[in-house]
């Protein structure tokens, strides 16, 4: 299976889009050769700004820049451009609407290794609980692409959420999928399986999971569909209401802490105004260890059996 | 009308008698303001306010007719507490009308509690939170250099506001970026919210910090209007690193019962308004 990193994916989109718009700057915090915007360095060294590591000082930086018509990639680890910049983000950035793109990689728990201290199992909350800011977390290499020039295109402050590791694929090369080519809207979600049993709803690199849970379903005779929310804010609002009249039953997953990100953001949603069953796939509200990824992802419950498992929970919930 | 642009006029007596005038006017608003609120900070306006008249009424190159022009000089009050003062010189130097004043942190009001660069003509940066302004103003400094632009940015810090480590973290890139159209002003009243600087926690040797940072110091009275003014003109020549004033002020400078309050540890005056007598009197006190 085609395997990719989406930070590689994030510098090329970087590189193109600093080739055509000479108003994209690009801030790093001493993190360049991991966030991959040492792509756009090489190429536009007069546009790039490595601040050392002082994440508080990159935020507030890339604001000033933008308040001066500039439009401020920021990056760093999740962990840190969440927790470190929060309120520097938060004032001098998302409270003005300013085009700050702080796009962060090694979100949740897939850096493995490096342990809890590196990883960000809450910065989907954090964030989607901040007003005018927009929350993108794409589900591969390919959609990072596509979503590093929508959000360099949307007007105001945007966090978006990459993950260390390489992984799979889902979308074909142009964005396409079966054969179909998408176009990547900030706020849209992307449905890619119909299926009438059970929605599952997902983001980030748990879509793939997600897939793969849906394929093992239908095996058993059970149809799920698949939906890929890569915004999660703007929700999309109106997929997942139509997800859940369809279905009546819904499962979402993410690379999250259950509490404050999709589970949560999609529970809203349908609890005002369509309830159904809903069961959340995600971390269960730990702070896990270091590890390999994907034995972690075994541990904590974020693969595609932990999926088939609670699509088949929220299926006998519906009756 | 056209922009502000009167730097190269002398720092003659002329000129400091009309500034005298102006940070009078900035004092009295924010006193008048802060005491209708019933609430804001007094003692961090007032200290700031000669600095802020001769920014806005002669130094800086500004069109209050048109608050975004591109190539105007940016001012970023990171001590954003001090608004009123702000406030006060915004309305006199055109960029509102005077009555907004005095609905200062009132609900529906374009003047907030803190500085709201979307809400306020004229305010370059959202600031209240401490600490953030020096690097809002590095970053407006480096776009000011890919732009290929003439425009100057000014940063007033509090002395307080110090304690916060971004600002050591932008004092450090702006030197790393040999960042020369930057001045950073400080404030320095000797008290912050608590108490004493020096009590709460120590600055100095403050000059030799900054310099230890690769910035070219001037220290100055922050009351007096051509030390203020001639130290403005002085760091513009400076090429190849940022540059700081520590302008030495008075908190609560201009009403000898607030000063005096500050100067015997009193910390009451910082945030805490005054009562309609209290702001009788300061009037019938105030001086130039």
């Amino acid at each position: 299976m085609n395997e990719r990193h989406m930070r590689e994916a994030y510098g090329e989109a970087l590189v193109e889009l600093g080739e055509t718009n000479p108003d994209i700057v690009v801030l790093d915090a001493d993190l360049s050769p991991s966030t991959k915007t040492c792509m756009f360095a090489e190429k536009f060294p007069d546009r790039f700004f490595d601040v050392g590591v002082a994440e508080a000082n990159l935020i507030s930086v890339a604001a000033g820049l933008a308040s001066s018509g500039k439009i401020a990639f920021a990056s760093t680890f999740s962990v840190f451009g969440t927790e470190k910049g929060l309120n520097q983000f938060k004032q001098s950035a998302v409270y003005p609407r300013l085009n700050v793109k702080l796009v962060v990689s090694h979100g949740g728990i897939s850096l493995g290794q490096d342990g809890v201290s590196h990883f960000c199992v809450e910065d989907i909350a954090i964030m989607r609980a901040m007003p005018n800011l927009a929350v993108v977390v794409p589900a591969d290499a390919i959609e990072t692409k596509v979503a590093t020039k929508a959000i360099a295109e949307y007007e105001g402050p945007v966090f978006m959420r990459l993950v260390r590791p390489k992984t799979v694929c889902i979308y074909e090369e142009g964005y396409k999928y079966a054969g179909e080519e998408l176009t990547f809207k900030v706020g849209k979600s992307v449905t890619l399986r119909e299926g009438s049993d059970v929605a599952i709803i997902a983001t980030g690199l748990m879509v793939a999971e997600a897939l793969a849970a849906a394929s093992d379903l239908e095996k058993e005779g059970i149809n799920a569909s698949v939906i890929n929310v890569h915004t999660i804010k703007p929700l999309d609002r109106d997929a997942i209401l139509k997800a859940a009249r369809e279905s009546g039953a819904v499962v979402t997953a993410e690379e999250h802490n259950v509490y404050g990100g999709l589970g949560g953001a999609v529970a809203e949603v349908l609890v005002e105004n369509y309830p159904v069953p809903v069961g959340m796939v995600g971390i269960r509200d730990t702070f896990c260890e270091s590890g390999p990824w994907k034995e972690l992802f075994r541990k904590y419950g974020l693969t595609s059996a932990d999926i088939v498992r609670k699509a088949k929970e929220v299926i006998e919930r519906r009756g | 009308m056209a922009p502000f642009d009167e730097k190269s006029a002398p720092h003659d007596e002329e000129l400091i008698k009309r500034l005298k005038k102006i940070a009078l006017y900035i004092r009295k608003c924010s006193l008048i303001m802060i005491t209708k609120a019933q609430s804001g900070h007094i003692g961090g306006s007032l200290s700031a306010a000669d600095i802020l008249a001769c920014l806005y009424f002669h130094h800086l190159r500004h069109d209050p007719e048109n608050p975004r022009w591109e190539d105007r000089d940016r001012f970023i009050l990171s001590k954003g507490h001090a608004c009123p003062a702000l406030y006060a010189a915004l309305a006199k130097a055109g960029y509102f009308e005077e009555d907004e004043l005095w609905k200062l942190r009132q609900v529906g009001s374009i003047l907030q509690g803190h500085p709201d660069m979307r809400r306020t003509p004229g305010v370059e940066a959202s600031t209240g939170t401490l600490g953030q302004g020096l690097s809002v103003g590095v970053g407006m400094a480096l776009a000011a250099r890919l732009d290929g632009k003439k425009y100057r940015v000014f940063v007033l810090l509090g002395d307080g506001e110090l304690d916060e480590g971004q600002v050591w973290e932008a004092a450090m890139s702006a030197a790393h970026y040999k960042i020369d159209n930057l001045t950073a002003i400080v404030d320095f009243n000797s008290f912050q919210l608590s108490g004493f600087i020096e009590k709460v926690m120590s600055l100095n040797p403050l000059s030799d910090k900054w310099r230890a940072f690769g910035w070219h110091v001037v220290e100055i009275d922050g009351h007096d209007m051509k030390q203020i003014l001639d130290s403005l003109d002085e760091v513009e020549k400076v090429r190849g690193k940022p540059s700081v004033i520590i302008a030495h002020t008075q908190k609560g400078k201009g009403v000898p019962f607030i000063e005096k309050a500050f100067n015997e540890g009193i910390s009451k005056y910082h945030g805490i308004p005054l009562t309609e007598a209290e702001l009788k009197r300061a009037l019938e006190e105030l001086y130039e």
